[in-house]
C-alpha cells in the first residue's frame, strides 16, 4: 500500500449467516444434529475504496445499506468474508460514544474506563483528564455517579473523551445528533481542528450539510454496494434524490459509480419537462410569478399505480425541494398513451437564482421503484429556470411580503 | 493497540468490577473473606465433631481452609471467566478490543480475592502452629499452575458459552461433582485405592495436595504417593496442557466471530 494512503479496501465482501432457527442450547444442537440451515445475507459486496492520508471522507447511505457494517470492518470489529482491508497508521477503534460507560460508576471512574477502552493508557488518561473535564464542562459533577447525569451531560463527557483518544485515523458514526446547540458548535469546531491537524477522518452520517461542509470526498452505499464515490456535493445530491419525498429503490445493474443512465425501455417514458408563466413557455421568472411545470410522458403498457416527483436542484448540485403527486393525484393510474400533467409552483417561494427542474416517476409501492427519470445529474436535458427580482416595491434575495400601515398621529 | 494499554485495560476492568461488586454493601470487601470463612466454619464443625474425617490429619483447620480457598479461587475464576465474553457484549460489539483481555481481567479479579484469602490462611497457619518449612517457597509455582489451569478452562468455557448457553448449567454440575471428587474436605488417604487413583487424575487434586504437602504437612498424601511414581504428576499436567491447546485453538478460532454472534 502506498504511503499516501490511510486506508485501502479491495474487493471486500461480507456475508452474515443467519440461522433459520437459532440453536442456542446443546440439547437443540444434539437433537437436530444435522447441519443447521443458514440464510446468507450479503451485507457488503465488492467494496473498493482508497482513502488518502489527511482526507476527511464521508460515508452516506440509508439505514440497512451496509455502511455500519463497513465501519465495523474498518474498525476491526467484524472480519471480512473475502477481500482485504489495510489500515496505515493507528486507528481509533470506536464507532459509538461512551462505550463501556457504567451508570453506577462516577464520572471520573467512567473517564478512565472509557479512555482505556478507546486505546489510551492510564497515564495518558491522567494527563488529559483536566482537558476532558473542561471540555465537557462538568467540573462539579465528576464525583457523582453517571446515572445522575442528564443524557446531554453523558454525551458531552463521552465526546470529550473520544476527542482526546484520537489516533491517526478517526472513525465517527453519527455523533452530532445529540447535545444542545452550543455543544454541537463546539463539536464542529473540534472537527475543523482535527481536519486542520491533517488527521484522516472517516465520517458516517445522514447530515448532508455536514458532508458538504467537512468532507473532501464522499461515498454513497446502497444495497450493500458502492453507488458512487465523488465530490461531497454530488454524493449529497444523489443521497437527497434517493431519499426525496419517495424513498427510491434504484433498479439493480445501474450502480456504476460516477455516471448513471436512465432505465431502458421503461413502462412509462418521460418525454419532456417544460416550464411556463401563464401560457408562455419561458425559463425566466419573477419572484412573484407562479411557475407552471408541464410533464409529458407516454405510457407503453398498463401499469400499477405510480407517483411523479418534481424536484428542484441548484446548479452546484444541491438538492433543494421536491413535491410528489401523492397529495393531489393519489394512486395515479394513467392509461396507455400520451399524457401531460402539470404542477403549479406558487409564487414567492423561491429566492433569486437558478434552478434545475427535474422529474422522476416511481411505482406507488413501498419501497418505490424508479421507472424513469429526467435529472441533470443523469445528464438529461431539463429546464434551468432563472428567478429574478423585478419588483418596484420589493428588493433583495427573496420576495419579501409585508404590509405597511399608518397610525395617523402619535403623541 | 500497545501492550501498555492492555495492562491499563486489565487494571481498569478489574478496578471497576470491584467497585461495582461491593457498592452499597456496608461490609464491602469483607464479604469475599467472610464467605469462604463461614463455609469453613460449618465444614470444620461437621468434619471434626460429627463425621471426624479430619481427625487423622495434622493441622486440619489450616489444611481444610487452604483447600477451600484454593477451591473458591478456581470456581470464581472459571465462573466469571465463562461469563466474560457474553457479559461484555456491549464492548465487543462496538470496539475492537482484544477479547482475551476481558477473560484475563475476570481471572485477575478472582486472583485479587484469592490473595486476600491467602492472608487469612496464613493467619490460621500461624495460629495453628504449622511449622515453617523451606518448601513454602515452591508454593507460588503450584499456584501459577492453578492459575494457568483456571485461565485455560475460562478461555474454553467463555468461547463455548457464546454458542451454547447450556454450558453454564453443565459447568455448575461439574463444579458440584468436583467439590466432592477432589479431596478438599477429606484426606486422600480416606477413599479406597482404586477411587483414590481415579481422583488423582484430576489436575485440581494434584495441585491442592501438592500445595498442602509443601505448606502444611509432608504427611499429606499427594498424587505421586497414590501412583507411587511421577505418573501422578505427569497425567494431571498432561491434562492441563491438553486443555491449554484446546482452549487456545478454539478461542482463537471463534473469537473472530464473537462480535457477530453476541
Amino acid at each position: 500500500m502506498s504511503d499516501k494512503l490511510a486506508l485501502s479496501i479491495s474487493h471486500l465482501h461480507k456475508d452474515f449467516r443467519l440461522p433459520h432457527e437459532r440453536k442456542n442450547s446443546l440439547k437443540e444442537w444434539v437433537l437436530h444434529f444435522k447441519r443447521p440451515s443458514y440464510e446468507k445475507l450479503h451485507a457488503l459486496r465488492d467494496i473498493n475504496l482508497e482513502v488518502k492520508k489527511g482526507e476527511f471522507f464521508g460515508i452516506v447511505g440509508r439505514n440497512g445499506s451496509g455502511k455500519s457494517t463497513l465501519l465495523k470492518i474498518i474498525a476491526g470489529i467484524y472480519q471480512p468474508t473475502h477481500g482485504q482491508v489495510r489500515v496505515n497508521g493507528t486507528l481509533t477503534p470506536f464507532i459509538e460514544l461512551g462505550i463501556g460507560f457504567n451508570p453506577e460508576l462516577t464520572g471520573r471512574e467512567n473517564v478512565y474506563l472509557n479512555g482505556v477502552i478507546l486505546g489510551l493508557t492510564r497515564r495518558q488518561v491522567e494527563a488529559r483528564y483536566q482537558e476532558i473535564v473542561n471540555f465537557a464542562e462538568l467540573e462539579k459533577f465528576m464525583d457523582q455517579r453517571l446515572k445522575n447525569y442528564s443524557s446531554g451531560m453523558q454525551v458531552r463527557l463521552a465526546f470529550a473523551i473520544a476527542k482526546e483518544a484520537h489516533n491517526d485515523i478517526l472513525l465517527i458514526d453519527e455523533v452530532l445528533a445529540v447535545g444542545d446547540a452550543a455543544f454541537q458548535r463546539k463539536c464542529y469546531k473540534v472537527f475543523k481542528d482535527i481536519k486542520q491537524s491533517g488527521k484522516t477522518v472517516i465520517f458516517v452520517t445522514h447530515d448532508m450539510a455536514a458532508v458538504q461542509e467537512y468532507c473532501d470526498r464522499a461515498m454513497m452505499i446502497q444495497d450493500s454496494k458502492v453507488l458512487m464515490i465523488g465530490k461531497p456535493r454530488e454524493v449529497a445530491l444523489r443521497y437527497e434524490v434517493a431519499n426525496a419525498a419517495v424513498a427510491v429503490e434504484r433498479p439493480s445493474g445501474e450502480a456504476k459509480p460516477g455516471k448513471t443512465a436512465r432505465p431502458r425501455n421503461p413502462e412509462i417514458k418521460l418525454i419532456k419537462i417544460e416550464t411556463r408563466a401563464n401560457q408562455t413557455a419561458t425559463t425566466d421568472f419573477r419572484l412573484d410569478d407562479d411557475i407552471l411545470v408541464d410533464i409529458d410522458f407516454k405510457v407503453n403498457a398498463k401499469t400499477e399505480a405510480v407517483q411523479f416527483n418534481l424536484f428542484l436542484v441548484k446548479p452546484d448540485g444541491i438538492y433543494l425541494a421536491g413535491i410528489n403527486t401523492i397529495g393531489d393525484l393519489g394512486q395515479f393510474k394513467p392509461t396507455v398513451g400520451k399524457h401531460r400533467i402539470s404542477c403549479k409552483l406558487s409564487s414567492e417561494q423561491l429566492p433569486k437564482g437558478e434552478y434545475f427542474v427535474n422529474t422522476g416517476v416511481y411505482t406507488y409501492a413501498k419501497p418505490p421503484r424508479l421507472i424513469d427519470i429526467l435529472d441533470t445529474s443523469y445528464g438529461e436535458n431539463v429546464p434551468k429556470i432563472m428567478m429574478t427580482d423585478r419588483s418596484l416595491t420589493q428588493s433583495g434575495e427573496f420576495f419579501i411580503k409585508g404590509e405597511w400601515g399608518h397610525d395617523e398621529k402619535v403623541s | 493497540m500497545a501492550k501498555s494499554n492492555n495492562l491499563s485495560l486489565i487494571r481498569e476492568l478489574v478496578a471497576s468490577d470491584f467497585k461495582l461488586r461491593y457498592q452499597g454493601s456496608i461490609l464491602g470487601y469483607l464479604w469475599s473473606l467472610l464467605r469462604p470463612l463461614m463455609l469453613f466454619g460449618v465444614l470444620y464443625v461437621v468434619f471434626t465433631k460429627v463425621i471426624r474425617i479430619g481427625d487423622g490429619v495434622p493441622y486440619y483447620p489450616a489444611y481444610l481452609l487452604l483447600g477451600l480457598v484454593l477451591w473458591t479461587f478456581f470456581t470464581e475464576a472459571t465462573l466469571s471467566g465463562m461469563n466474560a465474553i457474553t457479559g461484555r457484549g456491549d464492548l465487543i460489539r462496538k470496539v475492537a478490543i482484544p477479547k482475551y483481555i476481558i477473560v484475563i481481567s475476570t481471572n485477575v479479579s478472582a486472583l485479587v480475592n484469592f490473595s486476600l484469602n491467602m492472608v487469612v490462611v496464613g493467619i490460621f497457619m500461624v495460629a495453628g502452629d504449622v511449622p515453617l518449612r523451606w518448601t513454602l517457597l515452591v508454593v507460588p509455582l503450584l499456584i501459577a499452575e492453578l492459575m494457568i489451569f483456571a485461565l485455560a478452562v475460562s478461555f474454553l468455557l467463555s468461547a463455548l458459552f457464546v454458542k451454547f448457553r447450556d454450558i453454564s448449567h453443565i459447568w455448575d454440575v461439574v463444579l458440584q461433582v468436583f467439590f466432592y471428587a477432589v479431596p478438599i474436605l477429606y484426606p486422600l488417604t480416606f477413599p479406597p485405592q482404586r477411587i483414590a487413583e481415579f481422583i488423582s487424575i484430576n489436575p485440581l487434586t494434584q495441585i491442592f495436595q501438592d500445595i498442602r504437602w509443601l505448606a502444611i504437612t509432608p504427611q499429606t498424601r499427594t498424587t505421586e504417593n497414590v501412583f507411587n511414581s511421577q505418573i501422578g504428576r505427569i497425567i494431571p499436567i498432561a491434562i492441563i496442557l491438553l486443555i491449554i491447546v484446546l482452549a487456545w485453538w478454539y478461542f482463537r478460532r471463534s473469537s473472530k466471530r464473537f462480535a457477530e454472534e453476541l
